[in-house]
Parts: C-alpha cells; sequence; structure tokens
C-alpha cells in the first residue's frame, strides 16, 4: 500500500444555522444571510445572561431523524448524523466494504446537555429515573460511535476534541487514515449542541460573546472595527473523503482534493492567541508544504475570524507572517460572518465550506463590514461572493481552539 | 382507582411505542420482550421506571428479569396496584 495515497472529496454535508444540509447552507452563504437569532430560552431572562442570541440551528433533526432515535442520541449526535446523511447522499451513498470504511468526527464539548440534564434528573428525581443511556449519549466519541454504528463503517472511528480546532482535526485524522492505507473511504467532520446555560455563561464571563442584543443580524462583523466577541452557534459539517483510486473505480463525483494538513500548538496561553502567530502560521506553512504547493498557488483563505477584537488580528498576522507578500494574492472569507461560531464543528463546516468554494470557483462574502479594522492586512471578500480564477487552484481553511491548538487544511482544485 | 388489565397493557404500549418506535398494537399480552418485540436491557430498564411513574408501583430490579412477557408484566403491575 501506497503511503502517499491521494485523497479527495465527494460528498459535502451539513445542518447549520443557515439550513438544514450544505445545499441550503451555501445558498444562504452566497446571499450574506446571517443565521443569528434572539433566544427565546426562559433561562436567557431567568440568568440576565449579558448576550442574548445566538446563531441557532435552522433546521430540527426531528426533519430527518425519528423521535425514538432522537430520544437516544445528545443534540450533538443528532446534528454529526443529520450532516454524515446528507453528505453521504451527496457521495452517492456507495456500497462500500466496511472494513475499509472509517469516520472521524470531533467534537469541543460533547454531550453536554445530556450531561447536566441528567444530572439535573438526578438530584430533582433519584437514581431510577436516570436515563440507562446517560453515558453513552453524554460521552465526546458518541458522534462518531453512533455514525460509524448506523453506516457500518469498521476501519475506525475517532473523535478529536481540540476546542474550536476539533472538527477539522477531525478531517486530517479522516485524511490520514486514508493515505496511510487504514481506509479507502471516510465520513469525517465535527459537530457541537453547547448552547446551553452553563457554557453561554462561561463564555459571557470572559467577554467572549458578542453583546449586540438589539441588533443579532449585524453582531459577528469579522475585520469589523465595530466587532465585540463571537456569536455562539451549534450545528455539523461532514466531508465524504475518498482515495481518488476508490473514488475514481466508482466513478464517483470529485469536487476537490483534500492535499494537506499542518498542526501545531501555541505553548502560550490556554484561551489567548500567541500574538505574533508563531504557532498558527507553522501551521499554515506546514499544510502547504506537505500539501507539495507554495504560498502563491493559495488563492483564497476561509479564515478562522471569529470577530473577537484580539483573534482576529493574530490571524491576520499569522497569516501575513506565514506567507508575506503572497498573502496579497489571497482572497479571505470570514463566513462565521454569517453562520457564526459552530466551536467544535467550525472547522468542519468551514472545511465543507471551502472544498464547495474550489469546486464552484466562487468565495463566499464576508459580511457586516462597516468600517474595515486598518490593523487587517488582508485582501478580505466583503459583501457578495467573489470568483475565483480558472486553473490550478488552491484553499486554506483555519482552525484554532482554546488550548493553543492550531490546524490548517489545503484544499485544491481536481 | 386501580387500573384494568386492558388499561394497563394500553398504557404499557404506550410506553413501549416511545421508546422503541414499535407499534402499539404489537404491543400484546403473549409478546415477549426480547424474543418478539426486540427490546435490549437498557430499554427494558426505561421502560419499567416509566411504567412505575405511570402506575404508581415499585418494580423492583431482581423482578425486572421474571417479567419475560408483556402479559408478566401487566399483571405484576395489576397485582401491585393492589
Amino acid at each position: 500500500m501506497s503511503s502517499a495515497r491521494r485523497v479527495v472529496i465527494t460528498g459535502l454535508g451539513a445542518t447549520t444555522p443557515l439550513g438544514g444540509s450544505f445545499a441550503d447552507t451555501w445558498d444562504g452563504l452566497l446571499a450574506g444571510r446571517s443565521g443569528m437569532r434572539t433566544m427565546d430560552f426562559p433561562w436567557v431572562e431567568e440568568f440576565e445572561m449579558p448576550a442574548k442570541f445566538a446563531a441557532l440551528l435552522h433546521t430540527s433533526p426531528e426533519e430527518v431523524l425519528s423521535k425514538v432515535e432522537c430520544r437516544r442520541m445528545d443534540p450533538s449526535t443528532q446534528y454529526a448524523m443529520v450532516a454524515a446523511k446528507d453528505a453521504w447522499a451527496d457521495a452517492g451513498a456507495p456500497d462500500v466494504d466496511p472494513i475499509r470504511f472509517g469516520v472521524a468526527i470531533g467534537t469541543g464539548m460533547g454531550g453536554l446537555h445530556t450531561l447536566l440534564g441528567q444530572w439535573d434528573i438526578l438530584r430533582e428525581k433519584g437514581v431510577r429515573r436516570v436515563f440507562p443511556l446517560a453515558v453513552p449519549m453524554l460521552m465526546p466519541n458518541s458522534p462518531s460511535g453512533t455514525v460509524s454504528l448506523n453506516f457500518g463503517a469498521r476501519a475506525g472511528a475517532h473523535t478529536t476534541v481540540s476546542a474550536c480546532a476539533s472538527g477539522a482535526e477531525s478531517m486530517g485524522t479522516a485524511y490520514e487514515m486514508i493515505r496511510a492505507g487504514r481506509a479507502d473511504i471516510a465520513i469525517a467532520g465535527g459537530t457541537e449542541a453547547a448552547i446551553h446555560p452553563i457554557c453561554f455563561a462561561g463564555f459571557c464571563q470572559m467577554q467572549a460573546l458578542s453583546t449586540r442584543n438589539d441588533d443579532p443580524t449585524h453582531a459577528s462583523r469579522p475585520y469589523d472595527t465595530g466587532r465585540d466577541g463571537f456569536v455562539m452557534g451549534e450545528g455539523a459539517g461532514v466531508l465524504v473523503l475518498e482515495s481518488e483510486e476508490h473514488a475514481k473505480a466508482r466513478g464517483a463525483r470529485i469536487y476537490a482534493e483534500f492535499a494537506g494538513i499542518g498542526m501545531s500548538a501555541d505553548a502560550h496561553h490556554i484561551t489567548a492567541p500567541e500574538p505574533e502567530g508563531a504557532g498558527a502560521s507553522r501551521a499554515m506553512v506546514e499544510a502547504v508544504e506537505r500539501a507539495g504547493l507554495t504560498p502563491a498557488d493559495i488563492i483564497h483563505v476561509n479564515a478562522h475570524a471569529t470577530s473577537t477584537p484580539v483573534g482576529d488580528v493574530a490571524e491576520a498576522n499569522a497569516i501575513r507572517r506565514a506567507f508575506g507578500d503572497a498573502a496579497d494574492g489571497m482572497a479571505v472569507s470570514g463566513t462565521k460572518s454569517m453562520t457564526g461560531h459552530l466551536l467544535g464543528a467550525a472547522g468542519a463546516l468551514e472545511g465543507v465550506i471551502t472544498a464547495k468554494s474550489i469546486a464552484e470557483r466562487i468565495a463566499p462574502p464576508t459580511i457586516n463590514i462597516v468600517d474595515f479594522d486598518p490593523a487587517i492586512s488582508l485582501d478580505v471578500v466583503r459583501d457578495t461572493p467573489r470568483d475565483l480564477p480558472a486553473g490550478d487552484i488552491a484553499a486554506l481553511n483555519n482552525s484554532f481552539g482554546f488550548g493553543g491548538h492550531n490546524v490548517a487544511l489545503v484544499i485544491k482544485s481536481y | 382507582m386501580a387500573a384494568s388489565e386492558q388499561e394497563i397493557l394500553e398504557g404499557l404500549a404506550e410506553i413501549v411505542n416511545e421508546e422503541t418506535g414499535l407499534d402499539q398494537g404489537d404491543v400484546q399480552l403473549d409478546k415477549s420482550f426480547t424474543e418478539d418485540l426486540d427490546i435490549d436491557s437498557l430499554s427494558m430498564m426505561t421502560i419499567v421506571v416509566n411504567a412505575e411513574e405511570k402506575f404508581g408501583v415499585r418494580i423492583p430490579d431482581e423482578e425486572v428479569k421474571n417479567l419475560k412477557t408483556v402479559g408478566d408484566a401487566v399483571s405484576f403491575i395489576q397485582k401491585s396496584q393492589g
């Protein structure tokens, strides 16, 4: 088995604040739509949350899964299942050898709703009322295990946990699985269902969330001087990755090539990005090198760009540090301006978006930039989509997570 | 007031349907939970606890293994109601 097999992308799936499928999400992105909504949960007022809105899932998983399935899955697993079904159908739902079929699905938080909901039940009603499936529902590998079980994928089911880089890292894990010859095809992505009062309160106390409560749809505004934090989102994004020969043998539609991944750790601070961007830029450089490309080949960046005052500048500096003048030729999109920040699913969703951007040769916009921050020296795609050039092109997708995790993916045209 | 056999059967069928998605009509007195209805031990635990709440009875853990059929469960609940 060759250790340098090429890996291609043959299926795109998602469920997001913009739509119940990746196709609907993509339409929303090109239209520049915001997925933010005011939350009407009683806990918002009960606990006087400083931020009162979020990027809530657009379509209930019950549209796709049965009532019984939903009862037995934490929302984080439900979202992963919906996105996996979407991606698998998009790949043509092929018949594959189960022992050559892998799964890698990351999550930042795991089954938070189950963990805390069952804890409430234990205290209020006692041990006999705790759901017997509480443990398999709350464990962070439940999404990958459940997808493996439902799709009959037996090459291995992996779970990466690296906060907001989890989803991107899982795609890298599946890519490595296929490259190393452990699998021919894999479902890879990330999922998150963390809009729970404790998680919300924690981010509020960090002052990480936007509090633009009177204007939620304009709250996520990467690169704008008025940005005041990220907007919490939920959902899942999934790719079907496949070895080139396997995809060709079955006549699959190939969107793009999954060309490389770079990873590093800051070892600087548990939450703050390293201000010079040394670790982040190292991940980006490594991803491009491992893809066998040069910075000049990268014509588009789907940035992490969460809309925090510090984070957006740190990433912009890291891109500049990594690529120097070549960064001038990169059209940069901050799609969290529309989707919100899906935490452990963010890098996965943006991986799916980047694959589609390369396939369609179109960079989605960054919305809500009214006063462009002069500290950002990047060519940002603003307001409306931008066409990408013909010929061989490649794009970079950045994800960074609390803990100092840096993950960069490179996806190129096929 | 204690529920009749028919009322208990119907109540149990609702609980089984909610837990497993099986048609309520499939939940009949002579059906085995494991053999006929394909209910595993984890689902059985949930059904037992929900039945306790619905009918105001207590079904001890050591008794659950004796409830092989739907009829066994209905009789046990009926007896426990006194």
